[in-house]
Parts: structure tokens; C-alpha cells; sequence
């Protein structure tokens, strides 16, 4: 097992296009560390480089302590789950997992012993002699973790495992992938653009945005304190709503279209700046009309989620959403929503930062 | 989707297809039927009268020794110009896969030699492996190598699979190459992971993968090497010294224009027929299936 660590990782492409930027951060040895972002932020390079499939344009990748940057793929004692599987097809089920144990001269006795513990923690066991594309879609997932784990390695990197499978599989095998991560204690990094995957498998969360990191930490952390409005706005689902304000000359509240809304920790900035006020969803709550400081919202359509509702609409010009019970609003129209003055989150408009 | 072109007119679609089959009936059908029908016939030696002998020609080729060095002489041929082509044609393009500066540019000049003719691929390599004047064998003589394919049946057959391989190895090459930017780079970006160095993941990934290619290629090869390259080995050897280089097809015409013996030849002919079909179906069997691997 292995901490892994990474020091000013920047990567240039020829051509000068800047993947990744000056990116550092730890992995504690055995967490479940999860990179996440939109398509193109530098996630996928950053677990490349840290597999050694790319090249290292400035800053170190540390491995178990040994700086890797110079050391290949097969030396850096890594194993990694690509999106695609990436099983050798002409290889049987059992091959594709013996191979990387062959290829480091395991005497042939373990080798058999750690592919069938493998295919037995993954109830892969009937498909051994299959070839890969006699599989469904899981059964190739698990094979290609089977592959993973039964090299016993350092690292195990996951490039967006997942998101070949259907939305039922996805949950199952998210479910199973962080049961076994926890039981074999291996540090993981792990590559996803899924905001739910990321929030729940992993112990370490790094936001990345345009190639730099957002914002470092617990999963819970970055949920309850986002440090920029990306994170604010990439973590949570539905997503965070974002009304645009000033700060007000009275301590502790914020303008939104003239009417002051209280909030719990007046910000370091002076009056008049623009803001954006960050609400969660489930931070709002349905009041009586014509309670004072409420925020009066326009219905424009509602979906059904079965035991809640999700209202879409607009407060002042801005659009919202807000989470209520079924039954509780009319289908169209105007409802009154209270904001909960310590479940706001405000954001600098010029810098995008928390305020 | 209906892939299906329905035609509302009837006499149409044969209109269409009547110069493909007009064009296989006169130049394909018409002369093997007529391969055949001389194959069972015995011409004077003026060429004035013919006699049917039923299957005299086929029983004197079968107990001729010479036709059997001559098959021996194109079985060792058309193995070593199928090797040599395909082993430089997979070396060339493993090579070209790689992301490399110019990569379009050296890659269309890799095809152009399959656009020269045999005969002047033939001559090109005279030139080079002359024994007097060429520049391969001067840089021999120093090495002790005395380099004569005019006396030397070795030599003369190493010369014609030399210039037949070499004008091969483009259409080898191109295949080749197509075969590998299809291997998922994943794949081998996982063997790479899973501790295999850069020759074992050959062997053991992309070779494997690359199986239903190289079938493919090894039975196009082999055609080539029994029909195609007449014009090689006549510009270059005429089939000499000593018949060292003669091979089936060539042997055909040195019996039947040379020696004068059409119905002889005539049989050769129908049997190189049954050759190529026979090669044909095989491939058109595994082609079909997709080769599994």
C-alpha cells in the first residue's frame, strides 16, 4: 500500500495546449480519492500521468514515497480499470487475469489461486474459459477489476469505470467497487464527470475545473462550504440555485431586486459588490404567503419524482429550482419560499470565489 | 436499412450488369474453357493436326520429375517472398503507427512501389544485384561473397523473391497498418500496465490481434507469388539458371510458347486453375467468419 502524491503536475501538449496546471495534492495511504469535473478539465490526463501512459511536463508523481515520473507504467505497481475494459479479447476470462501475474513470473500455483479468489469475490467463477465478448457489459466490468485486484497492487486507478453501464448497474457496481476497495485497503484514484459517484465513493474529492484544482477535501465539506462558485454549482443534484445581488449597506443581508435577505455571516466585502447568492434546493421551504423576508417564486413547470416534486421556475429574473413535498404547491402560479439564513453560500461575482 | 436497389425497370438491371459479365465471359470463362479443352489434346509439332487423348497430357506431367522440382522450386519461392513481404510490411508499419512527424508523407511514399509494374520492378533490381554493375553486390564482393544469379541458382532465387517481396510489401503494409490503428489503444495501454515490455505486448497482444490480417494477407500473398510475378522472374532469370527460379505459371509458358507443347502446358494451366480457386475459397470461407481469435 502507498501514498500518492502530487507535487506542481502541470501537462503541455505540443501545440502549447495546457491540459493540466501547477495541480498538487495528497493521497493518504488506502483513501478513495475521486477526481471529478466536466469533459476536458484535465481529470483523465492527471490519472494518465499518475499511470505513466503520459508524459510529465513539470512537477513530480510521487508513488509509495519514490518519485515515479521517469518510471514505467509497469514499474510504478499500479493497476487501472479503463472506461472501455480494455480486456484482451482473444484472451480467456481467466487469461486476461493471469496475464499481468505471467508477465511478472508469479509461479503458476498462486497465479491460480489468486484468479479464482478473484472470480470468486467478484462471481465471475462460471465464466472463466469465456472470452470477453461472450459477456455482458458488467460481467466485463468485473473482469476488468478481477484484472485489477488480483496483482495486488499499490494503486488502483479507475478511468470513468462506470459509465458504460446502465443506470441500475451503475449504482450496483459503485455500491460494490467502494466495498472493495474498503476491504482491500488500496489507495484508489478515481476519474469521474458523475457529481453522485464522485460524492459518494470517494474519502478525498478534488474538483478539477479547466485543467486546476477547485477545491480540495471531504466530499461533505465541498457540499457544505464550497470555496468557488463551480464547486457550489458542480456538487448536488438538482443543482445549487444561484440569485444574483449586491451586498447591503445594513450588516448581514444581501439585495436581491431591491428586498433585503438575511443571512448568518455577514461577508468580508463592501456594500454594493455583486454577488451571487447560493441556495441548495432543499434549503428553501414552502411558507404561508406574505411571511415577511420570504422570496416569492414563479412556477414554470413541475417534474414528479414520486414522493417529492421538483419546481422549476423563476425567483425575480433568475432561474430556480426548489424540492417540496407532492400535493404541496398549486401547478401553476406564485409560491413564497424562507431561506434558512446559515444555508447560504455567496460567491463573488468578478472572482467566482466564496465570499 | 434496405440496402437492396430496386429496380422498376426489368431489362435494366441486367444492362448494367452485362459489361461485367460480357467482360469475365471473353477474358475469363473463354480462355479457361479453352485451357481445358486443349488439355486433353496432342498437336503435331507444325501445328497441323490434333488428336483427343483423354488424360494422356496429365498422366506425362504426373510422371515427369521436373514438374515436381518445379513445384518444390515454387513452394520455396512463394513461401520466402510471402515471409519476406510480410515480416518487412509488419516491421514498416509497427513502425508508422507510432505518432511521427511527416507520418502522411512517409506513409504514401510506403505504397507507392506497389505501382510499379513486375517487369520494371524486375529491371530495378537488376540493376541493383547486377553482378558487375550493381551497388548491392560490389558492397558483397568485399564481405567474400561471390554474387553471381547468373550461374548461381541461389542467388537468382534470392533475387527474384527480393524484387517480388519488395513490390508486395506496400499492399502488405497498408493492411498492416489499417490492422493496427484498429487494436484499441487501451488495450495496450492496459498490457503495458499489466508489466508487459514493449516486445512481449507484441507478441502476445498485437500479433494475436492482428491474426485475421495477416490470414488474410498470407493466402494474398501466396497468389501473388504464384501468378503475379511472371513478369519478375522473366525480366530478371527467364526462369534460369538451370530452372532454378522456373516456377508453375512460368513453366507454362516455357512449355507452351518455348517448347511448343500446348496441350502439356495447357494441362499445367487447369491445374493452376484448381490451385487458385482452391486458395480462393479457403480465404473467402475465413474472411467470411471473420477469423476468430
Amino acid at each position: 500500500m502507498a501514498a500518492v502524491t502530487l507535487e506542481g503536475v502541470s501537462k503541455i501538449y505540443h501545440g502549447g495546449v495546457q491540459a493540466v496546471r501547477n495541480v498538487s495534492f495528497d493521497v493518504p495511504d488506502g483513501s478513495f480519492c475521486v477526481l471529478v469535473g466536466p469533459s476536458g478539465c484535465g481529470k483523465s490526463t492527471l490519472l494518465r500521468m499518475i499511470a505513466g501512459l503520459e508524459t510529465i511536463s513539470a512537477g513530480t508523481v510521487g508513488i509509495g514515497g519514490r518519485v515515479v515520473n521517469d518510471v514505467e507504467p509497469a514499474d510504478r505497481d499500479i493497476a487501472m480499470v479503463f472506461q472501455n475494459y480494455a480486456l484482451y479479447p482473444h484472451m480467456s476470462v481467466y487469461d486476461n487475469m493471469a496475464y499481468g501475474l505471467r508477465n511478472r513470473r508469479t509461479p503458476k500455483p498462486e497465479i491460480d489461486e489468486r484468479v479464482r479468489e478473484a472470480a470468486r469475490i467478484l462471481a465471475i467463477e462460471p465464466y472463466l474459459d469465456r472470452k470477453p465478448r461472450a459477456l455482458s457489459g458488467g460481467q466485463r466490468q468485473r473482469v476488468a477489476m478481477g484484472r485489477a485486484i488480483v496483482r495486488k497492487p499499490q494503486v488502483f486507478l479507475f478511468d470513468e469505470p462506470l459509465s458504460n453501464l446502465d443506470a441500475k448497474l451503475r449504482v450496483q457496481m459503485r455500491v460494490e467497487i467502494k466495498r472493495l476497495q474498503r476491504s482491500l485497503g488500496v489507495t484508489s484514484v478515481y476519474v469521474t464527470h458523475d457529481q453522485i459517484e464522485a460524492m459518494t465513493l470517494s474519502d478525498v474529492l478534488v474538483v478539477m475545473n479547466a485543467g486546476q484544482v477547485e477545491q480540495i477535501g471531504t466530499p461533505i465539506e465541498l457540499y457544505r462550504r464550497p470555496q468557488t462558485r463551480f464547486v457550489a454549482g458542480f456538487l448536488g443534484s438538482p443543482a445549487m440555485n444561484f440569485l444574483p445581488g449586491r451586498i447591503g449597506r445594513e450588516p448581514g443581508t444581501i439585495m436581491l431586486d431591491e428586498r433585503p435577505i438575511r443571512i448568518a455571516t455577514p461577508p468580508a466585502a463592501a456594500p454594493d459588490t455583486q454577488v451571487e447568492l447560493g441556495i441548495r434546493p432543499e434549503d428553501l421551504r414552502l411558507v404561508p404567503r406574505g411571511q415577511a423576508g420570504a422570496l416569492a417564486m414563479h412556477i414554470e413547470f413541475v417534474e414528479e419524482l414520486g414522493a417529492t416534486q421538483l419546481v422549476h421556475g423563476r425567483i425575480a429574473a433568475a432561474p430556480a429550482t426548489v424540492q417540496v413535498p407532492t400535493g404541496a404547491i398549486p401547478p401553476e402560479g406564485t409560491i413564497e419560499l424562507a431561506v434558512d439564513p446559515a444555508a447560504t453560500h455567496l460567491f463573488d461575482v468578478a472572482s467566482g470565489r466564496r465570499l | 436499412m434496405e440496402k437492396r436497389a430496386v429496380f422498376g425497370n426489368r431489362v435494366l438491371p441486367y444492362g448494367l450488369l452485362a459489361p461485367q459479365i460480357a467482360v469475365t465471359l471473353i477474358f475469363f470463362y473463354w480462355p479457361a474453357a479453352q485451357a481445358v479443352q486443349h488439355s486433353f489434346l496432342v498437336q503435331d509439332a507444325f501445328g497441323l493436326s490434333t488428336e483427343f487423348v483423354w488424360f494422356e497430357n496429365y498422366k506425362q506431367l504426373f510422371s515427369d520429375p521436373s514438374y515436381y522440382r518445379t513445384l518444390a522450386t515454387t513452394v520455396i519461392f512463394s513461401t520466402a517472398v510471402t515471409a519476406v513481404s510480410l515480416s518487412v510490411a509488419l516491421l514498416l508499419a509497427a513502425m508508422a503507427d507510432r505518432e511521427i512527424k511527416g507520418a502522411t508523407g512517409y506513409r504514401t511514399l510506403l505504397i507507392w512501389p506497389y505501382a510499379v509494374a513486375p517487369a520494371v520492378a524486375g529491371v530495378l533490381w537488376i540493376f541493383m544485384l547486377d553482378p558487375s554493375l550493381g551497388m548491392i553486390s560490389r558492397a558483397m564482393r568485399p564481405l567474400g561473397i561471390d554474387w553471381n544469379p547468373r550461374l548461381n541458382g541461389n542467388h537468382a532465387m534470392t533475387q527474384v523473391v527480393l524484387a517480388s517481396a519488395w513490390k508486395q510489401i506496400s499492399y502488405n503494409f497498408l493492411f498492416f497498418l489499417a490492422g493496427l490503428q484498429a487494436i484499441p489503444k487501451s488495450v495496450i495501454e492496459a498490457a503495458a500496465i499489466d508489466g508487459a515490455r514493449r516486445w512481449r505486448r507484441f507478441w502476445t497482444i498485437i500479433l494475436p490481434l492482428l491474426s485475421p490480417t495477416t490470414f488474410f494477407l498470407v493466402i494474398v500473398n501466396i497468389v501473388y507469388a504464384f501468378f503475379d510475378t511472371f513478369g519478375t522472374i522473366d525480366t530478371m532469370t527467364g526462369g534460369g539458371p538451370a530452372k532454378a527460379t522456373e516456377t508453375l505459371v512460368y513453366k507454362v509458358y516455357a512449355d507452351g510458347r518455348l517448347g511448343g507443347d500446348l496441350g502439356g502446358s495447357a494441362a499445367q494451366s487447369v491445374i493452376l486453375m484448381f490451385i487458385v480457386i482452391s486458395l480462393t475459397a479457403v480465404q473467402f470461407r475465413f474472411v467470411e467468419r471473420k477469423v476468430t481469435y
